[in-house]
């Protein structure tokens, strides 16, 4: 089988916090189409991870290549230009933008993005409340917009930071939903998931993080074989 | 002895202590000098303004409130001092406390009202409620608007030795000047100085402990502006008038520059930022360039590249970090 | 002659009438204010310096080019706003992720900088500047005489204030601004280069700031040292309206410039202190502002 070149390609990523060294030496690779979740318990540097590689974090060392070029030296608002897409922990959700703001506010960066109609079409509350403040949205709502809102850019890669946490059980599944949908369209994903099971239906591969650093990776058919490790790994 | 060992075996000398205070009596031993070297009055004018400038730094650099209305206190207290000297006779010393008096009195109010709003409202309040009392200094009968009060009396002090000597003037000040840095150093120090710091450094957190900021931003706002209020009464004896400039934005201006140049949050840093603008004031009176616009430019240039001002930067470096390892021994 | 309170009505709306024009600066110039603090949370100390660059720019232009109002009510807060954008970039964006202080020290230092400079080539008087022919005379109302000149100044600011407004609340490069405010690290996730939206925001503030001088050119003298007396008093209008509202900061000037003019009416000793109590009395009773969202 011929050796594709993967569209996020990290090696020996190293990062700092001010002093303090988060990440030591992360090596991943992400595929064109493909969704891979990054694994671990509370603040084991997932979420790090991601903003090192979007550029928020700039104490890096090491080599991120993002289809092909070097993003490490490019500044941070240049790489959604280059297609990486990023939807935070918290959501970021702009309080003093309407519903419609806040979806339009990111600019189109690349064809293939959604059109507001499929957006709508996927989302349709987020038509009814468009004139609404952002953040009177319900957290689950404010989910769908801030995701949405990357959806409509034509970004290639998605990085999702949590995006079930403190939701009901309800919208957890809708998301579920919806990331199915932007796998089927192509999507390259790279998820940050402390729930395990929602991963484990979405996600093609796994990393598992622990203190900085990989330990372990498997794919989704391995997954099963895997599970009292996990359970070990993750504490659950 | 060899301080080599006496750090190896157990600190029993402290060789920095010795530094230090040798520093200090070097210092004061030059002060003592002075007038016999240099003209005793702009010598006087510095210490006035050293005083100011380490008052004001109180403020901000131990308290990290920043006022843009100290000259309020300055120059409010000169012209309680100035009318107290002139009109109602008193001797030198009491009409310095009448300015102090009235400078503390001053600060309660001032900083009663800064204090109801954080960080940089704070200072646009301290502005704003400085530049009030200008227009009323402007409009009082007492301070002969424009002219201002001229011709004060330096008087006798404790109705014994006659100020007007300059040589005992001179004295006089320096004793004042020296007074007051105590005060600051024993402030500083003590618990409330601490507390002070540790409500600049995490207000929340000081709040948490117990501790009413109010009240103690409050106590280091009238400290602040009674020892201000001692640097004008003094400025006011010794030059003989008080004038609206010492009530002006301008004046307010310059001793937070005095301070930046000399160095935030530190001791003496204040004295010499002092000494450094008051002979630039000097320079330039004579020269054709303005003044403005050279302190504008010296502030704008300190901000981005000269922060830690003289005495801050002096700390930083090699020397002065060997001087403090030591103090942690 | 009618009189209301005890004083000829045509005293009392003209100094009214002066209190509106006041206001109307108030307003211009709190709302340049906002507008930087917003984003660059820097409190612009060298507004003042900017309004008088923008009234000498007009001046400069009359004096030396030949060229007249209209064009330099266009051309005066251009070029104040571009000196001051690249005064930003060059200068004043290396002190944002600093203590607040340190851009207030820094634009007090451009200001006195500014000011010096103009005072030695200017000295301390003013300049004159006429009022274009086109806005000459008045109208007169029969209960007073409407100054044209002092007419457009007021509705030259409302309509300004107005579309300043809606820039921020109701355009896209509004919408940019907004959420920059709230969170600048994530509006540059998305692509948008916020630090020359920070640098446009500064530009615009100083615009405002010397279309204000510009509109005071023929009312008030041009001198150095117009800008720095009146800084002060917008300060206080800042603290008393709040920094945290676009809409907040417009009101309060018009509403201060009002009571201004009234107090010199009944009590005008007390007329050029009298927003500086008000500020005090809000400080006392509504420690946040009379709009309430700032801490």
């Amino acid at each position: 089988m011929t050796e594709t070149t993967a569209l996020l390609s990290v090696r020996e990523l190293n990062a700092w916090y001010g002093e303090s060294h988060a990440l030591h030496g992360i090596d991943l690779d992400v595929y064109e189409g493909e969704t891979v979740t990054l694994l671990g318990r509370n603040g084991v540097g997932k979420t790090t991870a991601l903003r090192s590689i979007v550029g928020i974090i700039r104490k890096r060392t090491g080599s991120i290549r993002f289809d092909g070029k070097d993003m490490l030296r490019i500044p941070l608002h240049r790489t959604a230009r280059h297609g990486i897409g990023y939807v935070p922990e918290e959501r970021g959700i702009f309080s003093s933008l309407t519903v419609a703001e806040n979806l339009t506010l990111p600019p189109i960066i690349g064809k293939g993005g959604m059109s507001l109609k499929e957006i709508y079409a996927l989302f349709p509350n987020l038509e009814e409340r468009g004139s609404s403040p952002g953040t009177k949205l319900s957290g689950g709502e404010q989910q769908m917009l801030a995701m949405a809102r990357i959806l409509r850019t034509g970004a290639r890669l998605l990085l999702l930071d949590e995006p079930t946490e403190g939701l009901a059980p309800v919208i957890v599944q809708r998301i579920g939903e919806v990331l199915m949908t932007l796998k089927q369209r192509g999507m390259t994903i790279l998820l940050v998931e402390q729930n395990f099971r929602f991963a484990s239906k979405v996600a093609d591969r796994f990393y598992v993080v622990d203190r900085g650093r990989i330990n372990d990776s498997f794919t989704g058919a391995e997954l099963p074989g895997r599970m009292n490790q996990l359970n070990e790994a993750l504490g659950v | 002895m060899n301080s080599r060992a006496s750090t190896v075996v157990a600190p029993t000398k402290r060789p920095w202590l010795r530094l230090e205070t040798a520093l200090m009596l070097l210092g004061i031993a030059a002060l003592l000098l002075a007038p016999f070297y240099f003209y005793p009055i702009f010598i006087m004018k510095v210490l006035c303004f050293a005083l100011f400038a380490c008052a004001f730094n109180l403020l901000l650099g131990y308290a990290g409130i920043l006022s843009f209305g100290h000259a309020a206190f300055f120059g409010g207290a000169a012209y309680f001092t100035a009318h107290a000297v002139k009109e109602w006779g008193l001797s030198p010393e009491l009409g310095l406390l009448v300015g102090v008096a009235g400078a503390a009195l001053l600060g309660l109010v001032i900083g009663f009202l800064a204090i109801r709003r954080q960080g940089i409202y704070s200072t646009m309040i301290t502005l704003a409620l400085a530049q009030m009392f200008f227009f009323f200094c402007l409009q009082a009968d007492f301070t002969h608007g424009e002219d201002g009060i001229q011709g004060i009396p330096r008087g006798r002090l404790f109705g014994l030795i006659d100020l007007e000597d300059p040589l005992y003037m001179y004295f006089f000040v320096l004793a004042v000047f020296l007074a007051g840095m105590l005060v600051i150093w024993r402030v500083i120090h003590s618990p409330f100085g601490m507390i002070l710091r540790s409500i600049r450094e995490n207000e929340s957190r000081a709040t948490s402990l117990g501790y009413s900021v109010s009240l103690y931003k409050l106590g280091a706002f009238v400290m602040s502006a009674a020892l201000a209020g001692l640097a004008g009464g003094l400025k006011a004896l010794v030059f003989q008038f008080a004038t609206l400039t010492d009530v002006s934005w301008q004046m307010s201006g310059e001793v937070v520059l005095m301070t930046l140049l000399g160095g935030i949050g530190t001791l003496v840093g204040p004295v010499f930022g002092a000494a450094l603008v008051t002979t630039l004031g000097n320079y330039f009176a004579t020269s054709e360039l303005p003044v403005t616009l050279v302190t504008g430019v010296i502030f704008m240039v300190c901000v981005l590249v000269f922060r830690r001002g003289m005495i801050g930067e002096f700390y930083a470096s090699r020397l002065g970090r060997r001087l403090e390892r030591r103090a942690e021994d | 002659m009618t009189t209301i309170f005890g004083i000829p009505i045509q005293a009392f709306l003209g100094q009214l009438l002066i209190g509106l024009i006041n206001g109307s600066f108030y307003a211009l110039l709190s709302l340049g204010l906002a507008i930087i603090f917003g984003m660059l949370k820097i409190i612009n100390f060298a507004h003042g310096a900017q309004y008088m660059i923008g009234a000498f720019a007009g001046y400069l232009l009359l004096a030396t080019f030949g060229i007249g109002y209209w064009p330099a009510l266009i051309l005066a807060p251009l070029i104040v706003g571009l000196a001051s954008a690249v005064i930003e970039r060059v200068a004043l964006s290396r002190l944002y992720n600093l203590d607040h202080l340190y851009g207030l020290l820094f634009t007090f230092g451009l200001a006195l900088a500014l000011e010096g400079t103009f005072r030695y080539f200017y000295g301390s008087s003013g300049q004159p500047y006429a009022v274009p022919k086109e806005l000459a005379g008045g109208y007169n109302l029969g209960f007073m005489f409407l100054p044209k000149y002092r007419a457009w100044v007021v509705l030259a600011s409302l309509v300004v204030c107005l579309g300043s407004w809606l820039l921020i609340e109701k355009t896209k490069l509004g919408a940019y601004l907004r959420a920059a405010t709230e969170n600048p690290t994530l509006v540059r996730t998305f692509g948008i280069n916020v630090p020359l939206l920070l640098t446009f925001t500064y530009g615009m503030g100083a615009a405002l700031a010397g279309l204000a001088g510009m509109l005071a050119a023929p009312i008030y003298q041009v001198s150095p040292l117009m800008g720095s007396n009146l800084i002060i008093v917008v300060f206080a209008v800042v603290v008393v309206g709040g920094m945290g509202s676009i809409l907040g900061a417009i009101i309060t000037g018009y509403m201060l410039g009002l009571l201004e003019g009234l107090t010199k009416v009944f009590y005008p000793e007390a007329s050029n202190i009298v927003i500086f109590v008000v500020m005090a009395i809000v400080l006392l009773v509504r420690p946040a502002g009379l709009l309430g969202r700032d801490t």
